[in-house]
């Protein structure tokens, strides 16, 4: 190699700087004004494929118009007095959401942030919106979780065990008494399914507005006596699935109106857990015995059967008190997919699975599979159900030109061989191995949520939602539909006709199941009938 | 003062080689300037190592994070751009060499180390951060920016 001697400034050892001083200094400029080239101009095709993407799907890429969190409505502000029936686990989640927390869980939350700097639950929850709402009574058959209620009853500073606290409800010894009282405008029911239909018609006729947790009932008669009860009463009535408050819920029905997926034929969804708490087989309460917990009352309508405390805790797991995988599980599913795509009803459904890993003389099936037939939509429905196995698979519903994933985020994917999309797909517009539209919800904003159990339900959407970038609580959002609709008549999304819908096509399910044969849907009698 | 006598061979190398460290960090820069949304959370919660407890306290707090993330956007864009054109040479060095050395931190390649963001390639101990610093440390110990780069105007006029 040449030894040339290129060096440096004492090259042009002249005074001044010459031309090839300044050639040398500036020769490597060009590189930075090619890259910034470079970058536009990938930029700019970028925003190309975008927009032509856009102006395909004709789909307006502006937020989800959801209701801000902080909406206040002129009108009626008096305090909304609420009893709540059922004070076990959902029903002290529900006080929670109300703004009436156990101080344990301040205190849990707040040692946890200690820890865990990413824990921001107690300044979330602290920040959720105050509902102008009392807590005026409380029942429960078990007596530790009677106390429980009435100590989250008093807490209407949300502060920890040393807090103040304010004036405790009162406590009924039975749900009767408690919707008879004057000073109770609205109930909570949180209690075993099979208590459902009779509180929500003895409180319906009581004049008291009433939210329910999911399922609505047991069977199609109670159904429909509850749908009579709600209507002619002219009580506002919200079921307890809070996924009808999930952003990208919304956003996916804003997919399906604009017919972006094509003909959809096929709607998939599922429910995987891998847990003992996952199979219900909830823990039981050390301090529980016979003389603290009322288990006559308990059992109502129910078949007689001696004190049972693994019955009473874990009674999801008997036909008695529960169905099982349709009620608990299938129909937070089917109101997903009734919230997006408006199916109704089915016309039939075919089941089949059985208790094939919890044999813990259980009588409901662990595994399930329901195909559901839509005549009038020409779509099947398929739900299929594990638990023991917790591999997540998100709904998905399967369309000519495309697909959609749905989730607490949403993608949607084109089909290779759609009709619409041909063109788009071979000019590079629309993508084929990446999703064509995405949204994830609180995009920007920042969050960490810590425990492996909450991160399961945060993926589905069953724990937080966002609002303009904030998270929140979906429970507290449904409840708060509910009591605008009291205070202010505003419709709330979950009433007494999807409420319905959600019953009888879980109920064909576990008929189905039950005597092992399809089933169909009688529109004109009202009423499951065999093939 | 100059006590650099490289072959032209060696100098086109050396300039290649800054321009293009140069050229990657700069475009990493222009991207999230062209992106408004991004943020570092993700990269620094997912920290693992010895410093994880560091990068995930940055990412906590929100004023903090939005230090990190302006650092990060400008520090890529201005550093990159200064390697490619040569201007505040050893100035510059530091800075990549700093900023490279964080992300090292951030994200060793142990042996336990489970990104949820993997690397494109596979690594042990030494991934492409280190590699890439070494040779930021290597030009910084053979600089070119007063021979071919901006740094030879301001010399110049320095002289004078």
């Amino acid at each position: 190699m040449e030894e040339n001697n290129l060096n440096t400034d004492n090259n042009d050892n002249k005074k001044g700087i010459g031309r090839r001083d300044v050639l040398k200094s500036l020769a490597t400029l060009p590189v930075a004004g090619a890259l910034l080239y470079g970058a536009f101009r990938k930029k700019q095709l970028e925003h190309y494929k975008h927009s032509e993407l856009l102006k395909t799907l004709s789909l307006d890429s502006g937020p989800v118009e959801a209701p801000s969190i902080t909406e206040k409505r002129n009108g009626d502000t008096s305090t909304l007095r609420v009893g709540i029936i059922g004070t076990g686990g959902r029903g002290l989640y529900l006080m929670r959401s109300l703004g009436f927390i156990q101080p344990k869980w301040i205190d849990e939350w707040t040692e946890s942030a200690k820890l865990n700097k990413q824990d921001n639950r107690v300044e979330i929850y602290r920040q959720m919106e105050d509902l102008n709402v009392a807590i005026t009574g409380i029942c429960d058959v078990f007596s530790v979780h009677r106390d429980a209620g009435l100590e989250a009853s008093t807490n209407i500073y949300r502060t920890g065990t040393n807090g103040k606290r304010g004036e405790p409800a009162k406590v009924y010894k039975s749900y009767k008494e408690l919707i008879a009282a004057d000073d109770i405008d609205a109930v909570v029911i949180a209690t075993p399914d099979h208590w459902h239909a009779q509180m929500i018609i003895d409180a319906a006729k009581a004049g008291k507005h009433i939210y329910a947790e999911k399922p609505l009932s047991l069977t199609v008669e109670e159904t429909y006596a509850i749908e009579r009860a709600v209507k002619e009463n002219n009580v506002v009535f919200q079921l307890g699935h809070q996924n009808r408050q999930i952003e990208s819920h919304l956003k996916a029905r804003e997919v399906i109106k604009k017919n972006i997926l094509g003909k959809i034929t096929l709607v998939e969804t599922f429910t995987n857990r891998n847990s003992p708490w996952g199979a219900w087989v909830y823990d039981i309460h050390p301090e529980a015995t016979p003389g603290n917990i009322d288990w006559k009352q308990f059992l109502g309508s129910a078949p007689d059967h001696p004190f049972s405390a693994e019955r009473f805790f874990r009674w999801r797991c008997w036909w008695d008190y529960s169905t099982g995988l349709t009620g608990d599980l299938f129909t937070h599913e089917y109101d997903v997919i009734n919230q997006v795509l408006d199916v109704g009803i089915p016309d039939s459904a075919a089941a089949s699975g059985g208790v094939y890993y919890w044999k813990d003389g259980r009588e409901v099936p662990d595994v399930l599979h329901v195909s559901y037939e839509f005549q009038k939509l020409q779509m099947n429905l398929l739900y299929s159900a594990t638990l023991a196995n917790s591999q997540h698979r998100k709904k998905t519903f399967f369309g000519h030109d495309a697909y959609m994933e749905l989730d607490n985020d949403l993608m949607v994917y084109a089909d290779r061989d759609s009709t619409r999309f041909k063109t788009a797909i071979e000019d590079g517009v629309i993508p084929t191995h990446s999703p064509m539209i995405t949204h994830v919800p609180g995009r920007g904003s920042i969050d960490a949520i810590s425990s492996p159990t909450e991160q399961y339900f945060a993926q589905r959407g069953l724990l937080y939602t966002y609002r303009g970038g904030q998270q929140v609580d979906t429970a507290h959002l449904h409840i708060k539909e509910w009591i605008n609709g009291i205070r202010h008549g505003s419709p709330v999304s979950c009433g007494i006709k999807e409420s319905v819908d959600e019953a009888i096509t879980a109920h064909l399910g576990t008929v189905s199941y039950r005597n092992q044969k399809k089933v169909f849907w009688d529109r004109d009698k009202k009423e499951i009938v065999f093939g | 003062m100059n006590k650099f006598n490289y072959t032209r061979s060696q100098l086109i190398l050396l300039v290649a080689l800054r321009v293009a460290i140069g050229w990657h960090l700069m475009y990493e820069g222009v991207v999230k300037i062209f992106q408004p949304t991004w943020s570092s959370y993700g990269y620094l919660m997912d920290s693992k190592g010895w410093f994880s407890g560091l990068f995930q306290s940055m990412a906590a707090n929100p004023a903090v994070l939005n230090v990190v993330d302006f650092l990060n956007v400008w520090g890529l864009t201005l550093i990159g751009f200064a390697m490619i054109t040569g201007l505040f040479s050893r100035l510059a060095k530091i800075g990549a060499m700093v900023m490279l050395l964080f992300y090292f931190i951030a994200h060793p390649p142990l042996m336990m180390a489970d990104y949820i963001f993997p690397g494109e390639g596979s690594y042990l101990w030494v991934n492409k951060n280190l590699v890439e610093l070494l040779a930021v440390a290597v030009l910084f110990v053979f600089p070119t920016g007063h021979i071919i780069g901006i740094d030879r105007l301001i010399n110049n006029f320095r002289k004078k």
